[in-house]
């Protein structure tokens, strides 16, 4: 090892050190833990633990609930996500425009959902949801519709929770948009103009394939946001109707603080990592593709 | 200047603060629970007074968040010295030695009498003989009903036995009494539970580590309880399809409902006037005429004292405060909660009123529910099961088959634990 390889390991090693105290060894602890049976009984004696392999897999991949949860927050990611990703490009483009005025004030309110308690906002929208006293069932009963038990029937809840959701992210993603676009040389707008694009050719070939790393960056930063739902059902609708609004994070709070079986909800933890990190994956190869 | 005076302005506030009387008393930390939480504060004045040296602090936590709340104190050793805490928790604190055990105490108390307990409800307290909680107020489930309808088919005092139950059933449907003779949501496990209860069912084997769904008493309620919906006697809804269970009761929906104290003050705040002296309750029928009443859950909240605590003994005391059939009566007063002393049912409020004594008398047959940390996760199945039976998505074998199993998976850890210990 000569002197400059030495410098190099010194320099990186408070970060690596970090990583590792925070990174490697809860995954490598929790991955251990749901190899386990860490459960009540063993909170009382300690040599109530055992070793059971994959057991806890097994039985998690053996279980409804556990394809419910996931199903659940499958679809909250891919309805979920899209929408967040296209309601903030749309907001972000629209403050962006020389025409808008304000763009300041714009920017301002349409974040201001990020910086809310998203605690205080659930219980907030389940209000506007209340199926009879709500103003989301009052304004749609002005034009004939409804009403509709948004939080209750099976067949909304989960849309319900995804319309919060959307309405308290998208300002943080449309943030990034208006970085990206910001980014976009002017000149490339003004030759494509000269070419004779009009304002979807443009918006086509100059701000999409401009925007590409920032869609990743998007894209990854919501998948991940969104597989990891918990506090809207938990304060929402506690995982009813029917199931319908269980999520993967849900289920690992029910088994692991509700129950206290520690490992199977391990077990919950350690799979959704991996559905985040195949998410993340899937979706860098498809941007390097582009 | 102006900043050197203001220095020292806050040098002599924390030098007021530093030797301001401290409060010498012993400070006992009680945590209650939703409004009992809030009301048992009313309750502290006149044990301060009459403990001079000790102070209770009262940390009131919601129902829902109660239970995670207690085990998550336990593992970080924040636990306060005293807690109310729903009597089927306690076979789960037990486990994780988090209680203190109270057998000594209850022997020595002369305020807390054993023998003035229920005894299905003072059993909830008891894992293994050893006392671990004293109870604090009860709760139970009976039938509350249409007294005008059941005394148009024959039964003004309800039903005694099920025999008489399917009758009146039998009639009431066929007569168009109401549209449906019983509510019983199908996400409900106590109807289910009783029922069992009712019918010899231990639930589980006897040292908790099968469950014992397929045999003759489980099985059998079981299938009483499906039957009720075959026959279209009782409406296959769960709770989340009822809109206003008052309303429907007195519109004439249903005329029976299994239900639990609560609902006395709601029946009454909700019911309109018309339906005064209309309804009435029952202790839940027995299986035949060899018994006075069904069999009801032992439910309701206790008070423990946490291993931890540094303040036992002034727990005992609060305890023992809490206890006494005076404080028994106040209480009930505050909040509605039953009392769990027999003296303290000779107050006027409940002796005298026309809809607690079928309580009183149900209490007198009442069981715990099995005393395994898992029987919530079972019970979770119990209504998932039998309400794909009473849909009639499972046949009644399917269901209690797969109920046998789900048992057999959840105990499997109790099984490996008992085969360790012999």
């Amino acid at each position: 090892m000569n002197a400059e390889t030495r410098a190099a390991l010194l320099f990186l090693a408070p970060a690596m050190l970090l990583i590792g105290i925070f990174f490697f060894a809860p995954v490598i602890a929790g991955f251990a833990l749901s190899l386990t049976d860490f459960d009540l009984y063993t909170i009382g004696d300690i040599h109530n633990l055992r070793f059971i392999a994959l057991r806890n897999y097994r039985e998690l991949l053996g279980s409804s609930i556990f394809w419910t949860a996931f199903g659940n927050t499958l679809y909250f990611a891919l309805v979920g996500g899209p929408l967040t990703v296209i309601v903030s490009l749309g907001a972000a483009l629209l403050v962006n425009t020389r025409l808008t005025r304000y763009k300041a004030f714009f920017r301002t309110v349409y974040f201001a959902p990020v910086v809310t308690t998203l605690v205080a906002v659930s219980i907030v929208f389940k209000y506007l949801y209340h199926p009879r006293f709500g103003v989301v069932n009052r304004a749609l009963g002005h034009i004939g519709l409804g009403p509709v038990d948004w939080l209750g029937d099976p067949r909304f809840a989960m849309l319900s929770i995804i319309i919060l959701a959307v309405w308290k992210g998208f300002g943080y993603t449309m943030i990034i948009f208006i970085a990206g676009l910001q980014n976009i040389p002017e000149e490339l707008y003004e030759a494509a103009k000269i070419d004779g694009a009009g304002p979807w050719g443009r918006f086509r070939h100059v701000t999409v394939p401009m925007l590409g790393p920032t869609f990743l960056f998007v894209g990854i930063v919501v998948a991940i946001g969104q597989l990891q739902i918990f506090a809207e059902p938990y304060v929402m609708t506690m995982g009813g109707p029917l199931n319908r609004t269980v999520t993967a994070v849900m289920l690992m709070y029910q088994q692991g603080f509700k129950w206290w079986r520690m490992g199977y909800a391990a077990a919950v933890a350690f799979i959704l990592f991996l559905v985040i990190g195949a998410a993340t994956l899937v979706q860098m190869r498809f941007q390097e593709k582009r | 200047m102006m900043r050197i005076r203001r220095f020292a302005i806050l040098l002599a506030l924390i030098a007021t603060a530093c030797s301001g009387q401290r409060d010498r008393r012993e400070r006992l930390e009680f945590w209650g629970l939703g409004r009992e939480g809030e009301v048992v504060a009313e309750m502290i004045p006149e044990f301060e007074r009459r403990n001079p040296s000790i102070h209770v602090v009262v940390q009131q936590i919601p129902w829902s968040a109660a239970h995670e709340k207690l085990l998550t104190a336990h593992v970080g050793e924040s636990t306060p010295d005293a807690a109310q805490m729903g009597n089927t928790w306690i076979p789960e604190f037990v486990a994780v030695k988090a209680l203190d055990d109270l057998t000594p105490f209850v022997a020595a108390s002369r305020s807390v009498d054993r023998r003035d307990y229920f005894d299905g409800i003072w059993a909830t307290n008891v894992v293994n003989g050893t006392t671990y909680g004293v109870p604090w107020y009860v709760d139970t489930r009976v039938l509350f009903y249409r007294s005008d309808v059941l005394a148009a088919v024959g039964f003004p005092n309800g039903p005694r036995t099920w025999d008489e139950w399917l009758e009146a059933m039998r009639r009431i449907k066929a007569e168009h009494r109401s549209r449906w003779a019983i509510l019983m949501p199908t996400n409900e496990f106590e109807p289910i539970e009783v029922l069992a209860m009712t019918n010899g069912s231990p639930l589980l084997n006897a040292d908790g580590t099968r469950g014992a769904f397929r045999q003759p008493p489980f099985a059998g309620a079981f299938e009483f309880y499906v039957e009720l919906f075959r026959r279209g006697y009782a409406p296959a809804v769960s709770n989340s399809e009822i809109s206003n269970l008052y309303q429907q009761f007195a519109q004439g929906d249903f005329a029976m409902h299994i239900t639990g104290p609560w609902n006395v003050g709601e029946f009454r705040r909700r019911l309109p006037a018309s339906m005064n002296g209309k309804w009435a309750t029952a202790p839940l029928p027995a299986r035949d005429a060899s018994a006075p009443t069904g069999v009801s859950m032992a439910g309701g909240a206790s008070l423990v004292i946490f291993a931890a605590s540094k303040h036992k003994d002034a727990a005992r005391k609060f305890v023992e405060f809490l206890s006494e059939p005076k404080q028994q009566i106040r209480f009930f007063e505050l909040t509605g909660d039953l009392p769990a002393r027999r003296s303290a049912w000779s107050a006027p409020a409940l002796a005298a009123d026309p809809h607690f004594p079928a309580f009183r008398k149900q209490l007198e047959r009442v069981q715990p529910l099995p005393k395994v940390p898992e029987w919530e996760q079972i019970a979770s199945a119990i209504f998932d099961r039998g309400e794909a039976a009473a849909r009639g998505t499972s046949s009644t074998t399917a269901a209690l088959t797969a109920l046998d199993a789900k048992a057999d998976i959840l105990l499997e850890k109790r099984r490996w634990m008992l085969s360790r210990k012999r």
